[in-house]
């Protein structure tokens, strides 16, 4: 009489295809996803709020953000400068679009993105300091609510 | 003569590798992942003050003067339209939007409102969140169906040149 059945030595494999094939879904996902332009935002600033602030339907042919803390401190491409110190910064700015075919720095668009708190006569001084090197738009940025 | 049939053997890739870095990956992207907020702009053009002088003899637009007061630690205490009335209540930002709707209306076509400006005179500490929300209140209505009615325009900042 035989007591023990004889035990299956095989290893067993599952098919990993469909996990490996949703990983890399969702690895396309999220590289999709990932805001590169992390760059021209500063998290400390916290945006007003409003319903009515329209959401930019095409990127203007060159822009300049200038993202202001509360103390007056603008925070540009990732450098903190006091106003006083933009009109070099601005320069080269309106040079770099002039390279880029964009003359009249009229149309270059600024656009500001202030910190809630800020009083407004500090980016009243901003836009005068941006007007000395002859830029004339300006986009208030502001969460939107919807 | 004997011959040898030699049977076809599975090739097997180690996928063990692959897998590993696939997740490291995957857990990178999540990691950094962060949700933006969605962002909207409210235009001010301000052209400088000689291309002003040289338009001086091009018919003015229809102007609305709009003051904010700023009242203890940068709040806003009144809002004062055209120097003649002033809004304290805390509909302050309703009124506002009352007032400018109510001046399109008895200046005819409200569709064709796109030429009246709206100047704004404010106080150095006014918190900019209460401009915004006076840009706002100027700028359109916010209706029940989530739809915004337009209102004006064209805003400017007074002597932000000077």
């Amino acid at each position: 009489m035989r007591l023990f059945k004889k035990k299956s030595t095989e290893i067993l494999e599952g098919d990993l295809t469909p996990m490996i094939d949703m990983t890399f879904q969702l690895i396309a996902f999220f590289m999709l996803l990932i805001n590169f332009s992390e760059v021209d935002r500063a998290d400390e600033i916290l945006l007003p709020s409003s319903v009515l602030a329209v959401p930019p339907e095409v990127r203007p042919d060159y822009q300049i953000i200038l993202n202001l803390e509360p103390n007056g401190v603008v925070v540009f491409e990732g450098q903190k400068n006091g106003i006083d110190l933009l009109n070099p910064l601005l320069s080269r700015q309106v040079d770099a679009a002039a390279r880029e075919g964009i003359r009249d720095p009229g149309d270059i668009a600024v656009i500001i993105r202030s910190h809630e708190d800020t009083p407004t006569g500090v980016v009243q001084e901003l836009m005068a300091k941006c007007q000395e090197s002859e830029l004339q738009s300006f986009s208030l940025r502001v969460k939107n609510q919807k | 003569m004997k011959m040898s049939v030699s049977e076809p053997e599975e090739i097997k890739i180690n996928m063990t590798a692959m897998i590993d870095i696939v997740f490291q990956l995957l857990v990178f992207f999540i990691m950094t992942f962060k949700v933006v907020a969605m962002e909207g702009d409210f235009n001010i053009k301000m052209p400088l003050a000689s291309e002003s002088a040289d338009s001086l003899d091009e018919e003015l637009p229809d102007l609305i003067t709009v003051r904010l007061e700023a009242g203890e630690n940068g709040n806003i205490s009144s809002i004062i339209v055209d120097d003649s009335e002033t809004l304290r209540e805390a509909t302050m930002f309703p009124d506002l939007t009352n007032i400018v709707e109510e001046r399109l209306a008895a200046e005819g076509n409200p569709e064709q409102n796109s030429e009246t400006e709206v100047e704004f005179d404010i106080d150095y500490n006014l918190k900019y969140s209460y401009t915004v929300k006076a840009i706002g209140a100027v700028s359109g209505r916010a209706l029940p169906d989530g739809k915004v009615k337009p209102l004006i325009k064209k805003v400017k900042f007074k002597d932000v040149a000077n």
